[in-house]
């Protein structure tokens, strides 16, 4: 309550019933209260921009993160060579003759077919990322109006609707997919519509477990007593102050697909070529660790570690900047 | 009991001896990002041996930050200046273990909230011990020996077997006891006590505030009394300060501060305390006594219950139990009256007020609106009622999406009830009514968290009357607020209820504002109507032994008058309102000894006309009434 706050907002009121009271306002024993112009409201959104900026490595992080998207959707335009196209000159001698050089064009050298390996990483990387993303998407947009739906309505419909979650959590998913992969076929969709599955899982319960405690503020009281439909207040009222949590899960959900992909690539599964992530560039690097060909390892690795870096980082800024404890 | 000492013996013991803490010229100041703020901005004052200094002021007026940093507790972004001298201690420049080595053994503090300052994962034993542990490396006997010496100094009953129970087992006036006797354990030389009875119940509130009062008689130690309630400084306190933007404006002692102001803004803040023995509020502010007489009344209850199942302990799958919140209330409204209804927390009010609303449906009882029986009716049935039915709550701050701006909370109830008004229509009349409720225009864009609490609360208001609803039921609506900004919401419900006719049920703790504000006031105990009756005739002439103790036991700003007041004394805790024993508390002598038996209800008897008292056995001060 004696949190230091802002002077200016608190003598107002006083200063209001002065001039009631008194006719006049004694000016003298008030002190200026703080301007009142049209201002744009601060809102905790702008607060926590402000504190997310104050954190120096989650700045540096994101920097990052904008350096390997622009690499990963326009660092194909620098690349020399086609991502598909083999270079049988360098079959077999790709040691010595596929090094990474500029002269050559390959930037990142070749990989064991004798394609450019640049031009495969920025493929693999613009793959990963949007792996990342989309599951996070279906994450955030499913997931939420899930979880909200369910732990706003309560009752019967939230035991039924988590049950549902409890169920699909249960199957191993890993082993389902895998199954869907080879079932269907590999291919990219198959895999988006596999990591969409398993997203929103945890997400629901998330916004489930906020939703339960957001539903017993007043202000939600406050829009039920206005008469505001059901479906009204988990849009306008739930969901807006779901968010916090949600994009800071969001984030943090972001590399979790990522290194998902890439496990299931590295196994072989999931993309299939001559398309490439950086999980399969990774696991064809692997193979060729004994040859003399550390750079078909090293530079797919490099970049997905400095993806997951600044991600996990990002996370983390965010989760301190919309942490409403902090407030 | 305690009443007695304190009319033989003047109040003043031993106030010339050494002081026991001197602060000069103390500066505190805040780092923050929106550059730095100072909360206390050169205080001086200083605490003799068994004396009660009382610090008042306003929510950000650094009262609770001087206190702090006489304890060297201040937040980490907080740096105080000056001097503070502690029985020879220089406490800011004191290093962190001579600090520990004070803190808890010569000078303690008790916190406003005791449901938050007891660690709820450790047992009310363990949490005492751990002070002598500390500061007396006393052996667990010797020191169990001490907690339970100091439990019934507090007048803890059973205080051995408290010693083996979690804070949550004990209800809040209890644990603020217990925050008492833990502070008191090494007998220390000063106790802060910030707030310590705000967030009781007036009747819990008197017993605390007896219990500090023997305790510093008893053991001379100094107390400093940080309140905003004059109340409670009055009945107190020796001396007091006035502080306000972080600077004392005014100090001297309580019979000067009360009786010959100096300073403006004591004689504001001294003028905005409504009391509960007279209302002087005057011209403008004052209700029209006479609204609505002998017309049919807008909304007739009629023997409202909420009851909710409570899943007890025992059997195999548990049992239930019926918690009755609201056990059979039926009251009247006419338009433009307002209704004050006032009883202590887990009285049902709150449930009362949600009962009549339909937010939670009523398990029985009629809720007649315009005559129409609106009680069990579906969300859509009720949704065009809503217009008109509307409800300002408690916390200003938890009642606005802190997502949304103001203006937008506030045209929400526009949104749904008149979709077809263009936005730049409804923003007019958003703008209207932020005028209307006192409150600059240009801070529609502005965010709840970014406001004041008493802006806030107009906000609310102003959300509420924006659909011109014909009942609007305060829950709490001032209980938030510092006095000044309370008066101030007051002033604005009367003016509102005039110019737009509005008929209100005022829901509060604090019967002084009841007072004030209401045509009729209705007192609940445990979901039950013990006395109803226009406003005067409850205050100067309550029959009922609970009333007349809620009464008393409000603190009356004024030093003279409040300690020469008698008092009816209720002791202990609400009892728990599952035991159906319990609302029969004045009426014992038809009690069923079975807590789960169907109970005698005690009739309403109208003992005057329009003032309506339950039966109950003669005490207290009260005799009894039997129809």
């Amino acid at each position: 309550m004696t949190e230091p706050r802002n002077p200016g907002t608190d003598t107002r009121d006083i200063d209001h019933i002065e001039s009631e009271k008194h006719g006049e306002p004694q000016a003298e024993i008030l002190d200026a209260t703080g301007e009142l112009g049209e201002v744009k409201g601060r809102s905790l959104w702008a607060d926590a921009r402000m504190r997310f900026f104050r954190n120096k490595a989650a700045v540096f992080s994101l920097g990052v993160l904008g350096l390997v998207m622009l690499f990963a959707f326009f660092g194909g335009f620098l690349a020399q060579y086609d991502p598909a196209q083999v270079d049988f000159s360098l079959m077999g001698a790709n040691a010595y003759r596929g090094v990474p050089s500029i002269e050559t064009g390959h930037y990142f050298g070749t990989d064991v077919d004798g394609r450019d390996l640049y031009a495969r990483t920025v493929i693999g990387t613009r793959i990963s990322l949007l792996v990342g993303i989309v599951g996070a998407l279906v994450a955030v947009i499913v997931g939420t109006l899930y979880g909200a739906t369910a732990g706003y309505v309560g009752g019967r419909t939230d035991q039924i609707m988590m049950r549902i979650v409890d169920v699909l959590m249960s199957i191993p998913f890993m082993f389902v997919l895998i199954l869907m992969l080879v079932i269907f076929g590999r291919s990219i969709l198959m895999l988006f519509i596999g990591i969409g599955l398993i997203s929103w899982l945890d997400m629901a319960r998330i916004a489930r477990g906020q939703t339960l405690s957001i539903k017993n503020k007043e202000f939600v009281e406050a829009a039920v007593a206005t008469g505001v439909s059901s479906w009204r207040i988990i849009l306008r009222h739930v969901v807006p102050n779901l968010l916090g949590i949600v994009i800071v899960y969001a984030t943090l959900l972001v590399p979790g697909m990522i290194i998902f992909e890439s496990f299931i690539s590295y196994l072989g599964l999931g993309i299939q070529e001559p398309m490439t992530s950086l999980g399969a560039l990774i696991n064809l690097g692997t193979a060729q660790m004994n040859n003399g060909t550390l750079w078909m390892l090293l530079f797919p690795l490099a970049f997905f570690l400095v993806l997951l870096f600044a991600l996990f980082f990002v996370g983390d800024g965010l989760r301190d900047a919309l942490d409403p404890k902090d407030r | 009991m305690a009443m007695t000492d304190t009319q033989t013996a003047p109040a003043r013991p031993q106030a010339d001896g050494a002081p026991v803490l001197t602060v000069r010229d103390l500066a505190v100041t805040f780092e923050t990002p929106d550059g730095a703020v100072e909360a206390v901005r050169g205080v001086d004052f200083e605490l003799r041996p068994g004396e009660c200094l009382g610090i008042v002021g306003e929510s950000g007026s650094g009262k609770s930050q001087s206190a702090l940093a006489a304890m060297g507790l201040l937040a980490r972004n907080g740096t105080a200046t000056g001097r503070i001298d502690f029985l020879g201690n220089d406490m800011l420049a004191a290093s962190d273990r001579e600090l520990l080595k004070i803190r808890g053994n010569d000078m303690s503090m008790i916190f406003q909230d005791p449901l938050t300052s007891l660690t709820p994962q450790l047992r009310i034993g363990q949490q005492m011990r751990e002070v002598l542990e500390i500061h007396r490396k006393l052996p667990r006997k010797e020191a169990d020996r001490i907690c339970i010496e100091w439990l019934e100094k507090v007048r803890i009953p059973e205080a051995e077997r408290r010693l083996r129970q979690y804070p949550h087992e004990l209800s809040g006036g209890m644990r603020q006891r217990v925050m008492i006797a833990m502070a008191m354990l090494c007998g220390p030389r000063l106790l802060f006590a910030d707030e310590p009875t705000t967030a009781l119940d007036v009747t819990v509130q008197a017993q605390v505030l007896d219990l500090m009062d023997d305790l510093k008689r008893d053991t001379g130690t100094a107390i400093a009394l940080i309140t905003h309630d004059m109340g409670v400084v009055a009945r107190m306190c020796d001396r007091i300060i006035v502080m306000r933007h972080g600077r004392v404006v005014e100090a001297g002692t309580a019979e000067e501060i009360f009786g010959n102001p100096q300073h403006d803004y004591t004689k504001i803040l001294l003028d905005a305390v409504p009391r509960i023995d007279k209302v002087k509020r005057s011209g403008k502010g004052e209700i029209d006594i006479d609204a609505g007489r002998g017309e049919e009344p807008l909304l007739k209850v009629r023997d409202l219950n909420v009851h909710f199942d409570v899943r007890m302990r025992g059997g195999l799958f548990g049992t239930t139990r019926k918690l009755r919140a609201v056990d059979g209330v039926s009251f009247d409204l006419r338009r433009g009256e307002t209704l004050g209804v006032v009883g202590e927390s887990g009285c049902g009010k709150s449930t009362l007020a949600r009962g009549v609303l339909n937010l939670i449906p009523p398990t029985g009882g009629t809720v007649a609106w315009l005559g129409r029986n609106i009680a069990g009716s579906d969300r859509q049935q009720m949704k065009a009622l809503r217009k008109d039915l509307q409800i300002v709550f408690q916390d200003p701050l938890a009642s606005l999406d802190p997502r949304m701006t103001i203006g937008a909370s506030i045209a929400e109830p526009l949104q749904v009830h008149t979709p077809e008004m263009r936005g730049a229509e409804r923003a007019a009349k958003v703008r209207e009514m932020l005028n209307r409720v006192g409150l600059d225009p240009a801070m529609i864009n502005r965010y709840p968290h970014e406001l004041s609490g008493g802006q806030n609360q107009r906000v609310g208001i102003a959300r509420a009357v924006i659909t011109r609803p014909k009942l609007v039921i305060c829950d709490e609506a001032v209980s938030a607020l510092d006095v000044s900004v309370q008066a101030q919401v007051v002033d604005l419900l009367i003016e509102l209820q005039k110019t737009m006719g509005l008929t209100m049920m005022f829901i509060s703790h604090d019967l002084s504002v009841v007072r004030e504000v209401s045509h009729r006031v209705m007192v609940l105990y445990l979901g039950r109507v013990v006395e109803l009756a226009g406003r005067d005739a409850i205050y100067t002439d309550a029959r009922h032994p609970y009333t007349k103790a809620l009464i008393a036991a409000v603190p009356v700003p004024d030093p003279e008058r409040e300690r020469a007041r008698e008092r009816v004394r209720l002791s202990g805790d609400l009892p728990s309102p599952l035991d159906t024993r319990a609302p029969l508390r004045f009426l014992k002598s038809v009690v069923k000894d079975d807590p789960v038996a169907e109970q005698y209800r005690p009739k309403l008897v109208e003992v005057a006309p329009e003032h309506f008292v339950a039966e109950h056995d003669p005490g207290l001060g009260s005799e009894g009434l039997r129809a």
